[in-house]
């Protein structure tokens, strides 16, 4: 029987008067990826966005309900700063710092604390390593960041979100700016990182959700319409707006 | 070969007879380009005609003295003048805009009366800064006229400049950075220290730059708090010109023309300088591949 990860529940979420997220209530498995799929606008970024509360850098947002992480309220006692460290972020457009590509993995680390020179260079090629970028890099680390191809760039972010050792990595939509070959790198490296990490991803891309994910969730005007494996989601959907997204008859 | 995809001058001949809008909008455009460089080139070439066989060794001696009038007093205030303006007015206007654009919530009261006073500072002529700086240091305060009380009138005059150029610097970098930092659970001091602030130095340098030159030039803002004392000031508290102000004594004063205009000379070379370096600057630190 494996472990929730995250356990959310009754979870409302506020812009202003507008109700963009209603009654969510889901539990993400451990080890597992989890795949958001929907139209747009239809919460499943913003879902994503409160899991580890980037929410809250939005003015005029209020969420109720509950959020549990390993069973702690992260909306509770815990540290925000914490929280962030333990679900690291791959955003939807690359977005390195500009500084070097060995500053871009070592800011985690350092932000946390690390100092030492072996210790950081450790961690850095096994962030490099294991986000399969090192082989492209480890010639030039001192070269900035911003002179990779989009591509490298996702990747060079999703090892500086591994720096930080995080348990759970959620992406939001991470190749949807990146080309066919760039995506397909990223999805095998998603499956690759399963081994260690939960992943939520959120993506447009319905076949890189059937491709990779475990659990699919589908998202329509806030609510989640339908939440189960991939497998029976995407072969015999049990809603019928469920099916009708997944055929193209909207969306 | 010739390239095709240019436009011939017959061509273009043939569209400007269709479109005589077009040809009078050219001929405007053309015409104000050669203007602003010719008044340009014109201006800097007369200081440098009139100036430069007027340079003498003599004129970078230690010494003011009424045989020999040197700038070499007023370079060395002009130094200090700027370097103490922007001791402390740097601080300050950077701070101050990290505040409004990192800190203060969008629609803030006091926000907006910050802009507006800032605006206003801005559009306000030298000279009454240096009224102000009289009154206030030299009156109220009791001081005579001083390079420090120079030096902060002019801050207080550079102020919404750096305020301003720094804001809009931190306004361009962009939410992801932000974003990014603090996805990876940094606090917000070392995300604007660490990621915002740095990529805005090109930026704020731009206005460092704005600011150096108005310093350099200024006068009126400098004549009533530090007064026109022609030695290298020994001390903050004592009264020291700036070449500006060197050169507007020697223009005032009637008797030194001359040297007036090899002042103007080396005031030139010092802006183009302090542009220059600006620019290799700003290349240094901002984003490289």
């Amino acid at each position: 029987m494996s472990m929730n990860k995250f356990e959310i529940s009754n979870l409302d979420l506020f812009y202003g008067d507008f109700k963009a997220l209603k009654n969510i209530n889901l539990n993400i498995t451990e080890g597992d990826i989890t795949a958001f799929i929907g139209p747009s606008g239809c919460g499943k970024s913003t879902l994503l966005k409160s899991l580890n509360r980037m929410n809250d850098l939005v003015e005029g947002c209020r969420i109720t309900g509950k959020v549990l992480l390993d069973g702690e309220d992260i909306y509770g006692s815990m540290d925000l700063n914490h929280l962030r460290k333990r679900v690291g972020m791959v955003f939807q457009k690359p977005n390195p710092f500009p500084m070097s590509i060995y500053d871009n993995v070592a800011y985690g680390p350092r932000t946390h604390g690390i100092r030492s020179k072996v210790k950081l260079d450790e961690i850095v090629e096994k962030a490099l390593r294991d986000a399969a970028i090192w082989d492209e890099v480890k010639d030039r680390l001192k070269k900035n960041a911003l002179g990779m191809s989009g591509g490298q760039q996702q990747r060079l972010c999703i090892a500086r979100a591994l720096a930080v050792q995080p348990e759970v990595l959620l992406m939001d939509e991470p190749t949807s700016a990146l080309d066919p070959i760039s995506t397909s790198r990223i999805e095998e490296l998603a499956v690759e990182l399963k081994k260690e990490y939960t992943i939520i991803m959120v993506t447009h891309n319905m076949q890189q959700a059937a491709r990779i994910s475990d659990k699919t969730a589908f998202f329509l005007l806030g609510e989640v319409v339908e939440y189960g494996d991939t497998e029976q989601i995407f072969s015999m959907p049990k809603d019928k707006r469920t099916e009708d997204y997944i055929t193209g008859r909207f969306g | 070969m010739e390239a095709i995809n240019k436009e011939s001058t017959l061509q273009r001949l043939k569209s400007y007879r269709k479109h005589p809008l077009s040809a009078i909008l050219f001929l405007l455009v053309v015409i104000s380009a050669v203007i602003t460089l010719t008044v340009l080139i014109a201006l800097i070439a007369y200081i440098l005609i009139k100036g430069i066989p007027n340079l003498s060794p003599e004129l970078f001696e230690w010494e003011y003295t009424t045989e020999n009038v040197s700038m070499m007093p007023a370079i060395i205030n002009t130094l200090i003048i700027t370097a103490l303006s922007l001791l402390f007015a740097l601080p300050v206007g950077i701070c101050s805009a990290i505040y409004l654009v990192e800190y203060a919530k969008r629609g803030n009261k006091l926000v907006s009366i910050v802009r507006i006073t800032t605006e206003t500072l801005s559009g306000i002529p030298s000279i009454v800064y240096g009224l102000f700086g009289y009154l206030f240091f030299n009156i109220f305060l009791g001081w005579s006229y001083t390079i420090l009380g120079g030096a902060l009138t002019l801050a207080i005059m550079i102020l919404p400049l750096i305020m301003r150029t720094t804001e809009e610097a931190l306004i361009a970098v962009p939410d992801l950075y932000r974003e990014g930092s603090f996805g990876l659970g940094a606090g917000k001091l070392r995300t604007v220290f660490r990621i915002v602030l740095p990529s805005a130095v090109p930026g704020i340098l731009a206005g460092v730059i704005l600011a150096v030159g108005r310093i350099v030039g200024e006068t009126a803002a400098l004549l009533y708090p530090a007064g026109t004392a022609t030695t290298v000031a020994d001390g903050l508290m004592s009264s020291g010109r700036t070449l500006a102000v060197h050169m507007y004594a020697l223009l005032n004063e009637g008797l030194y023309m001359d040297q007036a205009y090899a002042t103007a000379v080396v005031l030139l070379v010092v802006v183009i300088g302090i542009n220059a370096l600006s620019g290799l600057i700003a290349k240094k630190v901002g984003v490289k591949d």
